[in-house]
């Protein structure tokens, strides 16, 4: 190393290394948002008594479960430097659409799941073409489908909910007990969707394309990534997932209700912002989304075992959701 | 990784006429180019000179109005940056390099990115990160760019760094033609020499390098030619030991035209461009005032 290097003189060029295995699953943006997790889960633990106990954390992990299922498309698209305002009302257009058909009884309840959850697909692509044909903003877009489908659901529904559905239909929110907790097999799907999207987006080409299609999309377009198809592909799996979010929902309640979801768009972005993804696109992890969800849901879960008001709740949330943002953008001015 | 040096070979890339409109605004009005086996040859030009255009043209980032390309002699048409670098070309576009999240293995790897062996990697689709790696940091090693570690952003890199790594790329993938626009712009003195020795030792390995720059000590210290661009046209090619700094300065402004005395011959010069310009026949540069 005696010759010129690009870098300073000091540094010294090295073998390739790769960080500790925690360490990559748990990239630095994660360890804040599990710090926070677990500061939130002792403050409860301390001054109630009934949060630390495994009926609670059953209970916790349902209420996630489906804005939690619907912050994985969230995360995908705010990866892309996207927002998804309409996410909950597809979910809740897919919902009725798969109850409506299976309980008509002509349609095969597996069959109605599926085309209940082709329909979500149908939005998020939607938004996909109008994103990325027309260029337009997807605060926009998704603006205007959140509307679309809202009113769709309520069209189709006849402001009915539905009820007496199939057994296929709400099987994933029957319970096996590990221990003494009960557990939704439901959420064993929520689980296994978030290890799914860990691992896409951190060990698959496409993975590496939607960070850099967020990051920095002219640079990755000259380096011949097709951004726009990443666009589309990702608005488009992200209404996969609000399909089975809309299938979770239903297990969950028992019923196609055309009232659902209604603030789970905001609730969705909140996990992923807490979950520390940039909204500025680029940076996050689809785990940290979890443990976002998780934060929003031990907090509304142990404020009220406090007593606190439902409303102080959501003022809670606001207030962490603009903490977590204003962390997300100082932390990012000496890079930008 | 490097194309051997030929000197009785033809020009390695060359465009004629290449004309380029956006909207009422003519970035490139007719446009010829030429480069030379194994040669840095500096493209200058004051601002909207059409530079970055010309260079988007080559590299397949933008279409032509019209105008041929030819590579190794062959007419080419590169509808995309992506069938530019299949036919080996590669660029550092300015102020577009990297993707500053992503790590530097990542962003040496971005849009080209290899799948481990057997079902790992055509079934679950899986990166070969430790090859990936292990690459980036030979590759890294033969260009003496020393770093500390290839798994941290690129942000978290000098400006010089960062440069580097978009310049390691470019050298890794181009077997044919390197071309760089504006590399030097966002650096410190010594940042900048730094980067001007890579672009050395990559044309010393045989890779000839377009290098797009505004700074004339820089051109006049590495390159072999020097390709003059004003109003969208190319209005001469010199090498730098014919003309002094000025002389290319007043050329580039307009303030004087190149002319095509025997004192002065340039290397290339399409003679239906030089007149159109209003070269003049007589043995030495004239400002335009001094002519008649
Ligand atoms: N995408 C574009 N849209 C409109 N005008 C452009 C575009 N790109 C370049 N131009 C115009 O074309 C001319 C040449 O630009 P450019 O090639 O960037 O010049 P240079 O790189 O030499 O400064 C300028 O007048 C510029 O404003
Ligand atoms: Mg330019």
């Amino acid at each position: 190393m005696s010759t010129t290097t690009v870098a300073a003189p000091d540094t010294v060029t090295q073998g390739p290394e790769a960080a500790p295995l925690w360490r990559r699953l748990l990239s630095v943006s994660t360890l804040e948002p599990l710090a926070a997790l677990v500061l939130a889960s002792v403050f409860f633990a301390i001054r109630t008594d009934t949060f630390f106990t495994p009926g609670n954390f059953s209970l916790i992990i349902q209420q996630v479960m489906v804005v939690g299922t619907l912050a994985i498309g969230q995360t995908l698209i705010i990866l892309t430097a996207g927002i998804d305002l309409s996410n909950g009302a597809i979910m809740a257009f897919g919902t009725i659409v798969m109850t409506k058909l299976a309980v008509g009884g002509s349609v095969p309840p597996a069959l109605a799941i599926l085309i209940g959850i082709l329909v979500c697909a149908g939005f998020g692509l939607a938004n996909g073409l109008l994103v990325t044909r027309i260029s337009l903003p997807p605060f926009i877009v998704t603006l205007g489908m959140l509307n679309i489908a809202f009113a769709l659901t309520h069209i189709y529904s006849n402001e009915q909910t539905v009820s007496n559905l199939p057994r296929l239909l709400t099987v994933l929110g029957e319970t096996f007990t590990v221990g003494a907790t009960d557990v939704t097999y439901g959420s064993i799907v929520t689980i296994a969707l978030f290890l799914i999207f860990a691992y896409v987006l951190g060990q698959t080409g496409w993975g590496r394309h939607v960070y850099a299609t967020g990051n920095n999309p002219e640079a990755a377009r000259l380096t011949g990534i097709a951004t726009k198809r990443v666009l589309l592909s990702v608005y488009t799996v992200a209404g996969v997932i609000y399909g089975i979010a809309g299938l979770l929902l239903v297990a969950r309640t028992s019923v196609g209700d055309p009232q659902a979801g209604q603030t789970d768009n905001l609730d969705s972005i909140t996990a992923v912002v807490l979950g520390g993804t940039s909204l500025f696109g680029g940076r996050g992890a689809v785990l940290g989304t979890l443990i976002g969800a998780l934060i929003v849901g031990i907090f509304r879960n142990g404020l009220q075992l406090m007593g606190v008001a439902s409303i102080y709740q959501t003022l809670i949330t606001g207030i962490l959701v603009i903490l977590a943002v204003t962390v997300d953008k100082l932390s990012r001015r000496g890079n930008r | 990784m490097s194309s051997d040096i030929d000197p009785t070979a033809g020009p390695i890339l060359t465009a004629r006429g290449l004309v380029k409109r956006y909207g009422h605004v003519t970035a490139l009005d007719g446009a010829d180019f030429d480069l030379l086996p194994g040669e840095v040859l500096a493209v200058i030009g004051d601002n909207g000179a059409g530079k970055s255009t010309l260079i988007k043209i080559l590299t397949g980032a933008e279409q032509p109005d019209a105008g041929q390309i030819t590579l190794d002699g062959a007419p080419v048409r590169f509808r995309n940056p992506l069938d530019a670098r299949r036919h080996g070309i590669e660029t550092v576009y300015q102020d577009l390099a990297v993707a500053p999240a992503l790590d530097i293995a990542s962003n040496l790897f971005l849009g080209r990115e290899v799948r481990r062996r057997g079902p790992l990697g055509t079934v679950l689709r899986m990166l070969d990160k430790p090859r990936m790696r292990t690459e980036s940091a030979r590759h890294m090693a033969e260009l003496r760019i020393g770093l500390r570690s290839l798994t941290q952003p690129v942000e978290n890199l000098s400006g010089g760094q960062r440069q580097g790594v978009a310049v390691a790329r470019a050298a890794a993938w181009g077997n044919h033609v390197l071309v760089m626009d504006e590399p030097t712009a966002a650096l410190g003195v010594k940042e900048s020499g730094q980067v001007l020795d890579l672009i050395r030792r990559i044309r010393d390995r045989g890779l000839p390098v377009v290098l797009i720059s505004h700074n004339m000590p820089h051109v006049f210290e590495i390159a072999d030619r020097i390709h003059i661009q004003r109003l969208g046209r190319r209005v001469g090619v010199v090498k730098p030991g014919d003309y002094s700094m000025a002389e290319v300065v007043s050329v580039m402004t307009g303030a004087m035209t190149l002319d095509y005395g025997e004192a002065h011959q340039p290397l290339v010069v399409d003679q239906a461009a030089a007149s159109a310009v209003g070269i003049g026949p007589r043995g030495e540069a004239t400002a335009p005032g001094d002519e008649g």
